[in-house]
């Protein structure tokens, strides 16, 4: 976006697992591996998307970054204002909510993330008031301005959240979500709870927002479709792994590994003169409790060989800024979307 | 709606409307089209626009304080041993009655959204889809268990045998999706419902699904009625399509031709407002203005209008348009084309 190309993000061996605990002594047996080994990086200014299917670790991922939840391991580096570096990992509790107003969050479900008892005012207000913009003018003032910022009207701000419409909501949530001059904003499938005709309004205000506020964007999704329409690079993600990362035109029209290539020829398109002959992936997403040995994708994978059954592809540049984690990312061909 | 032979369905000016204190929500209001045997008719509206109320209808399964106030529903009954088969107004019918419920489950099925709830957590699936067989089939328990086997494998559940004794629990997303769609085709219906039936699937999931459901219809010939909001599902699958907009049709057309030739505004302005994934990174989307409004706000006039680009003042807002054909099977409710 900029010439000068800082990340404000990096992620480096992220790690989750989530104990499964069995029997009257609950003693672990065992462990979903949620996200595991996952690295990149955001550079200042730019939308990264990160798809895959349900329970491929993304949210897990998004919620590791903000602390949400503890990684098991890895490490996350964040950029802060003054221009230090942070790790994540490493902040006391005083020191990681001053962090926080820089990163925020945006979810999926407008109709469930905003408290039915607050007003506008109090909603988009009580992230400033948390964090010590006491005086109630400034707030209202604050607010109103936030709302006009979403494409809201300042008079609606005594209103509650169900006058309002999903869409809507989603702008309030926003807004909630910029209150503190973030940096780094996560949006966890912000469109997908939405109306086919307002997902388009929601996707255009984000890029807006990203522009005038300069905003840097970790933008979660299942829909490959909206994350073209957003994102600068794509990673995608499976079984707790991330698979490929590259340049979104990239991705999309020369993907490297064969589940990015299957992801995309299974979207369908608005158009009948299109039905094509789809990549029809055999079998189910592997159990993160029990992954298969070797590449976790290989049991349904196309062009699996021996060595994909045997031993974990390891993560390689293949071309400049395109990552992919497949023992035959060089001599296969497969087909992109243009 | 194809001319040659006599439509499967045909419903006319249905109208179901939903009666509380609060007020009238006019769910379904006039709708009418026509299904011929072996088609696939994709019914396509963002929320509120009735498309699932309709089929609920169709079903007689509204739930109260719901009301078919008004309309007929022709179906053609699959001819019997000898002579064709009659034609019953389902809209006339006791939703309770021996002759709704024979034909219920038989010869119109119904598969949901939900495929997590749409079976009893607390008996098998086997028991429940040999219990679907039973009640509308002379066969005795072991036969129709056999049958419920031999359906799970059709819809490509592996090693059935054993899937039949499991709790619908213990299966994944996708699975539960097939086993719902054995259940639904056990009777061998000649029209299958389909309400949004891979909306809670992973996207390489829902290829297999609809890969599925595209290779019954081949072998079974039924015709399918596919309720979606995604105009790429739509795309793929259907023959035919029906717009719907705040409980009213639109426009209705074959599938290429609302596509390639869109008439009416809300259809025009829907396909313009979707992100595709063959579009150029990062590019805007053309949303429509506003939300869909409340059901208890319902505009006067045509219900599109307050968000329509062709607004015409003193007669959109005033008058309602009426579907008028404008070319081949092609027919759009609206005053340009008055």
């Amino acid at each position: 976006m900029t010439a000068a190309r800082q990340p404000l993000l990096r992620v480096s061996g992220l790690q989750k697992l989530f104990p499964i605990r069995k029997g009257f002594l609950k003693r672990t047996v065992g462990h979903v591996r949620a996200v595991d080994g996952v690295n990149f990086h955001i550079d200042e200014g730019e939308t990264l998307g990160l798809v895959g299917e349900s329970g491929c670790g993304k949210t897990t991922t998004a919620r590791c970054i903000l602390r949400a939840i503890e990684p098991t391991a890895g490490e996350v580096f964040m950029r802060v204002a003054d221009g230090s570096v942070v790790e994540v990992g490493k902040l006391r509790r005083a020191e990681l909510r001053a962090l926080r107003r820089e990163m925020q969050m945006i979810f999926q479900d407008p109709f469930t993330s905003l408290n039915p008892r607050m007003t506008l005012l109090d909603l988009v207000g009580e992230p400033l008031l948390v964090h010590g913009l006491r005086s109630r003018r400034e707030r209202e003032e604050r607010v109103a301005d936030l709302l006009r910022r979403v494409g809201l009207r300042p008079e609606y701000m005594r209103r509650f959240p169900h006058a309002f419409s999903g869409g809507e909501r989603q702008r309030i949530g926003i807004a909630r979500a910029l209150a503190l001059h973030p940096r780094l904003v996560v949006a966890d499938e912000p469109v997908s709870a939405l109306d086919v005709s307002v997902q388009a309004q929601i996707l255009n205000l984000l890029q807006d927002l990203q522009s005038e506020l300069r905003l840097t964007y970790l933008f979660v999704a299942h829909d490959l479709s909206v994350v073209r329409h957003i994102s600068n690079r794509v990673a995608v993600m499976y079984v707790g792994r991330m698979v490929e990362l590259a340049g979104t035109e990239e991705l999309f029209s020369r993907p490297k590994h064969p589940y990015t290539a299957a992801l995309l020829s299974a979207v369908p398109e608005p158009d009948p003169r299109m039905r094509s002959q789809r990549i029809v992936l055999q079998g189910e997403v592997a159990n993160p409790a029990a992954p298969p040995g070797g590449c976790y994708f290989h049991p349904r994978c196309p062009h699996a060989i021996e060595v994909c059954r045997t031993q974990a592809p390891t993560w390689q540049e293949l071309s400049p800024g395109h990552f992919v984690g497949c023992h035959r990312a060089e001599e296969l061909e497969l087909p992109g979307v243009e | 709606m194809t001319g040659a032979g006599q439509p499967l369905l045909s419903v006319r000016n249905l109208k179901t409307y939903f009666t509380q204190d609060e007020g009238t929500v006019m769910a379904v209001d006039g709708v009418s089209f026509e299904m011929a045997p072996g088609a696939t008719l994709g019914i396509v509206g963002e929320s509120g626009c009735g498309k699932s109320i309709t089929a609920r209808s169709i079903m007689r399964i509204v739930d109260r304080p719901g009301r078919i106030v008004d309309g007929e529903i022709h179906f053609k009954r699959p001819a019997g041993g000898d002579g064709p088969g009659e034609v019953v107004d389902l809209a006339t019918l006791e939703p309770n009655g021996a002759l709704m419920r024979s034909i219920r489950g038989a010869e119109i099925a119904l598969i949901f959204q939900e495929p997590m709830s749409s079976f009893s957590p607390v008996h098998t699936v086997g028991s429940q889809i040999i219990e679907a067989i039973q009640l509308h089939q002379p066969l005795g328990r072991q036969a129709a268990r056999e049958r419920a086997i031999e359906m799970l494998r059709r819809v490509g559940v592996s090693s059935p045998e054993e899937r039949v004794d499991q709790l619908s629990n213990q299966l994944s997303g996708g699975l539960r999706q097939r086993a719902m769609i054995a259940m639904a085709l056990s009777c061998e219906p000649t029209l299958l419902i389909a309400d949004e039936p891979t909306t809670a699937l992973d996207v390489t999931t829902q290829t297999q699904i609809l890969d599925l459901m595209r290779r019954l219809q081949r072998e079974d010939g039924m015709a399918i009625m596919l309720i979606t909001h995604d105009l790429g599902v739509v795309a793929e699958m259907a023959t035919d399509v029906v717009v719907m907009y705040l409980g009213r049709v639109v426009e209705q057309a074959p599938v290429d031709a609302i596509f390639h030739d869109p008439k009416h505004p809300y259809t025009r302005a829907l396909l313009r407002s979707i992100p595709r994934i063959r579009s150029r990174t990062r590019e805007r989307l053309t949303p429509i203005a506003g939300a869909v409004p409340h059901p208890y706000d319902r505009p006067t006039g045509c219900p599109f209008h307050p968000r329509c680009p062709e607004f015409m003042a003193g007669k959109c807002d005033r008058e309602t348009p009426t579907l008028r054909s404008v070319g081949d099977h092609h027919a759009v409710s609206c005053f340009l084309y008055e």
